[in-house]
């Protein structure tokens, strides 16, 4: 076998022993003399495998010797050393399954926790400890929830990071992001990002846009608007949402003769939360020619509604939907819809210059209370109207299916939302009071966190006289979750007393005081922890 | 030494031991459920009655499922635990669950006075390692006195079989050779293991495990040839170093007789230094669990590795958390070598203040080249490396010299670089390097050799931590 003249003596090694000395003798010079082949052949792969490494030596870098931009400057403050130990604890336990229902023991729940900690951390405006940065963009990656704050906290150097690593992907495409969209001041790049972008940083970079200001979002988007596919056309209509403004009226009537209905009904939503749009004024005008006083003779005044007779032209391209769904009344549907659209203002004028409470509590004849009080409640979310959506809640210690307006709970969250900060939580405290807590979990849900004191109260009453009544503390996980991570801690010393195992009563179900107990301790542990939590933030 | 702090502190002293880092505290877990378990444990709830003093003693009860509630107390300076749970992990989650508490929460576990619960063992503790100071050093000296006669039969006996053992093996590799190792693709497993199982008959460990490894490489990837040729002719060189033993100078013959699987007992004088705990990892290999702790002696200058192993899924006992400093003494295996014995601790450990001094890319290459004359079969060598910046490189990552301050490019010609290796890509620890340098220079500790550099331990530009990698 002949070889090459390039082959160097350890190539030829190799090469023998790959083949076997028996079929392949090196050639001479490469090996030892006077010796069996085989081990002539190790003795020189030996000596030349301890020269190799022991000769190691640098290599120029891969780059050519131009190192990648190192990641931006974080100008935030470090971390207080126990919030920072904190933070690797609450991330180290991520890993573990979330508590679901049923029985969860006496510790706390770190991962639930972790939103709120960075949440606080980003208030307090820190920034993310390099070395745990792989850790957190690992856990936005698992968790939806937490990107939008962990990708805050995580900050420039993870955006930078994340570019490294195809699984943290995710991180340059979110629009949360705001760190991957260019400074909104920078019209060239602004213009360039929207005509190349992909979907989701263009939707991001209307609304960063939209939040800094707003004509410029509208002139941006009215630039390409005929151009844009429909599904789109909807997502970028929907950020006009924030900002909106009489000066949208235009584009926004223009975007009623749309081709696409949802796009169609989109706009009308927008405009009729515009009270003075002239969609808002033909809605007014509308609607109120199908509801009047009676002024037919009874003593009492009352409210007749005389549902409109059909849905012309005029009232599609405003946006009302001329099929009702299955099982409805078109009459009615068409009167929902007009007065959902049209503004609250116009009630005052046409019922006799009543205040809010008092057209609330109008009769209404012939049944129509239901369906004109619903419509008005979907106009109070709308037009985020807290006169209106007072008046429709009613008193709370009213039983829930008597309501004014609503009975159900997801309409009463929404119009609660509506309410300021402490009348929300006033409102929602004398509702447990008087209920308890089984239709709670969705108004408890819209108030402020920490809960405010009188909440709070209402609600470890609550569970006290659900566990006095010997019920599973697991009926109530969904509040007890709530309250772990709601409560305001500083209710921990006053739920001390409920830690204690009660005296297995007669009517009780088996071994729900030990369980009660249980879950009271996990609430008073997670409480501290969560005061803990914030006092190591705070500490400078 | 140790008495005089032990038992109670003094009510004056205010200031207590410095608490250790959530990280350091959770590598002292046996394992993954064990870390969960002391995490959820790590939090005010269950515990009553912690507290912790000035000598690095730690306690507290844990309210469990049953009406008393765990005692657990931790000697921080060991690390050593003693809890009345009925679990056979070591430390248990008890343990790891009041370390948190205890590295977090100053209020629940606050410097007081040791309960008399918890200073019967903690006393009992330190007055024996008292009494075995006083016994003396020469504890291996102690054994060695029992019968030097029938040791040393014992020892030519073994010495007889290694011999045997290495006849056989280079015949062995002698046929592989002759045969070629393309055959060895088909062979499979089997050959090596019956190989290895000789080797362990023939009371070579070394050996043994050395032809267990060589079953792994036959159609290991793209230079698989290269890679067998390389480790069959190191072991043919040991082969041969071991049947020519008395030819070679006292150091390397000490060094073969080590790598052919002879224990050495720890013979050197104890240093007394500061040791900075550099890195801490496992590696399990079938029924054993070996743990490697790097440490460094701040006034020494010199590196020790303390080797211990676990049985079976039990971890191994010895556990320092990386990020500390123990004054402490250290006996070394021998010249040359690293290994060596943890002894007598001297008070609590303190934090890490700054990491060793260390050196540019070109200096890790020279360390582990002039390491490779003491012992040829060294894979790698501990080697610290300042301002260095981890940079990407194709499918790979490599540390690049960042001469002359972190905004200037590295000049091709004078800038090197090392290649990260291979296996310390999957793991996280590699991401933790590239976020903690964020293209900036770092000082890295790791293990550099033939397949490159496996970063264990790094510190910011600032020195403000010691971050483990692993």
């Amino acid at each position: 076998m002949t070889t090459t003249a390039s082959a160097s003596p350890w190539e030829e090694l190799v090469t023998s022993a790959l083949l076997g000395t028996d079929r392949r003798t090196p050639p001479a010079g490469t090996t030892p003399a006077g010796k069996d082949a085989p081990v002539a052949l190790l003795d020189a792969a030996a000596l030349h495998t301890v020269r190799r490494r022991a000769g190691l030596s640098p290599a120029p870098p891969a780059a050519g010797g131009t190192l990648p931009e190192p990641a931006p400057d974080d100008a935030r403050r470090a971390l207080p050393l126990p919030a920072r130990r904190r933070l690797v604890q609450l991330l180290a336990d991520r890993s573990g399954p979330s508590g679901s229902g049923g029985r969860r023991g006496t510790a706390p729940d770190l991962t639930a926790l972790l939103p709120q900690w960075l949440a606080a951390a980003n208030e307090h405006g820190y920034r993310a400890p390099a070395s745990v940065l792989p850790a957190l963009l690992d856990a936005a990656r698992a968790r939806t929830d937490l990107r939008p704050h962990a990708l805050t906290f995580a900050g420039p150097r993870g955006l930078w990071l994340a570019r490294l690593n195809p699984e943290w992907k995710f991180a340059l495409r979110g629009g949360s992001a705001g760190s991957a969209l260019p400074d909104m001041g920078d019209a060239e790049a602004v213009r360039r990002l929207w005509e190349e972008g992909l979907f989701a940083e263009r939707v991001a970079l209307l609304a960063g846009l939209r939040a800094h200001d707003a004509g410029a979002a509208l002139a941006l988007l009215t630039s390409t608007w005929s151009t844009e596919r429909a599904e789109d056309r909807l997502m970028f209509l929907d950020s006009l949402r924030a900002g909106l403004s009489d000066a949208d009226e235009p584009f926004l009537e223009q975007a009623l003769s749309d081709r696409s209905r949802n796009v169609r009904s989109t706009a009308a939503e927008l405009l009729s939360a515009l009270p003075h749009s002239a969609l808002a004024g033909r809605m007014a005008a509308r609607a109120a020619s199908c509801v009047a006083m009676d002024r037919s003779g009874g003593t009492e005044a009352t409210i007749v509604v005389e549902a409109p007779h059909e849905c012309d032209a005029d009232m599609q391209r405003d946006g009302i939907v001329p099929t009702p769904p299955s099982g409805r009344g078109e009459r009615s549907w068409w009167l929902g819809q007009l007065v959902e659209a049209a503004p609250l203002s116009v009630w005052t004028d046409r019922l006799g210059g009543r205040s809010v409470r008092e057209i609330v509590a109008l009769p209404v004849s012939d049944g129509w209370a239901d369906e004109l009080h619903a419509a008005w409640c979907r106009a109070a979310v709308r037009q985020h109207d807290a006169d209106w959506s007072r008046a429709l809640l009613g008193t709370p210690a009213a039983p829930p299916s008597t309501g004014p307006g609503t009975t159900s709970p997801a309409e009463r969250s929404k119009l609660l939302a509506a309410l300021p900060d402490d009348e929300r939580a006033a409102w929602v405290a004398e509702f447990i009071a008087a209920h308890g807590l089984s239709e709670a979990f969705q108004l408890l849900g819209v108030c402020t966190v920490p809960w405010a004191a009188p909440l709070g109260r209402a609600v470890v009453d609550a569970l006290d006289i659900a566990r006095d009544a010997g019920s599973y503390p697991w009926s109530f996980s969904g509040v007890m979750g709530l309250a772990e991570r709601c409560l305001s801690p500083e209710e921990a010393d006053r739920l001390e007393v409920l830690t204690a195992t009660p005296d297995e009563q007669e009517d009780a179900s088996p071994g729900a005081g030990g369980y009660w107990s249980e879950a009271f301790q996990r609430l008073v542990s997670t409480l501290r922890l969560r005061a803990a939590m914030h006092e190591e933030l705070s500490t400078t | 030494m140790l008495l005089s702090n032990g038992g109670t502190a003094p009510a004056s002293m205010d200031q207590g031991v410095a608490r250790w880092a959530a990280e350091q505290v959770l590598s002292l877990a046996p394992d993954a459920a064990s870390r969960k378990a002391g995490s959820k444990l790590g939090a005010a709830g269950p515990w009553s009655g912690a507290g912790c003093d000035a000598s690095g003693a730690v306690w507290g009860l844990c309210k469990g499922s049953g009406s008393k509630p765990y005692q657990t107390v931790v000697d921080t300076t060991g690390p050593a635990y003693k809890c009345s749970c009925p679990s056979r992990k070591f430390p248990c989650k008890h343990a790891l669950g009041l370390l948190l508490l205890w590295a977090c929460d100053e209020q629940t576990v606050p410097l007081c006075e040791v309960p008399e619960w918890a200073d019967e063992w903690l006393s009992g503790r330190r007055s024996r390692a008292a009494a075995k100071e006083q016994t003396g050093t020469g504890s291996g000296a102690a054994k060695s006195t029992a019968d030097p006669e029938a040791a040393r039969r014992r020892a030519e006996r073994r010495a007889e079989r290694i011999t045997a053992g290495a006849t056989e093996l280079e015949q062995r590799l002698a046929d592989l050779v002759r045969g070629g190792l393309a055959a060895t693709e088909r062979s499979g497993y089997g050959l090596w293991e019956e190989t290895a199982a000789r080797m362990v008959d023939a009371q070579a460990p070394g050996l043994a495990a050395r032809v267990r490894e060589l079953g792994a490489i036959p159609g290991s990837g793209p230079g698989w040839p290269v890679r067998l040729l390389e480790e069959c002719s190191l072991i043919h060189l040991l082969d041969s170093a071991w049947l020519r033993l008395e030819r070679l100078p006292e150091p390397l013959a000490a060094t073969v007789r080590n790598r052919v699987g002879l224990s050495s007992a720890a013979e050197g004088p104890a240093v007394r230094d500061q040791w900075l705990v550099l890195a801490q990892y496992d590696s399990a290999d079938g029924k054993l669990t070996t743990r490697r702790v790097w440490l460094h002696g701040r006034e020494s200058g010199r590196t020790a590795l303390l080797l211990s192993f676990g049985a079976a899924g039990r971890p191994p006992q010895l556990a320092l958390p990386v990020g500390l400093m123990i004054d402490a003494e250290v006996t070394s295996h021998g010249a040359g070598r690293p290994r060596a014995e943890l002894g007598t601790q001297f008070g609590p450990p303190a934090t890490i203040d700054a990491p060793p001094s260390g050196g540019p890319c070109a200096s890790a290459a020279d360390a582990y080249g002039q390491a490779l004359r003491d012992d040829p079969w060294l894979d790698s060598w501990p080697v610290t490396l300042t301002r260095v910046i981890p940079v990407p490189d194709g499918t790979g990552w490599q540390l690049v010299d960042a001469d002359g301050g972190a905004a200037l490019p590295v000049d091709a010609d004078g800038g090197a670089a090392l290649p990260v290796a291979a296996a310390a890509l999957t793991r996280p620890g590699l991401w933790k390097l590239v976020a903690l340098a964020g293209g900036r220079p770092v000082t890295v500790f790791g293990e550099f050799g033939h397949r490159g550099l496996v970063p264990l331990t790094a510190w910011p530009e600032d020195m403000s931590e010691t971050v483990p990698l692993i």
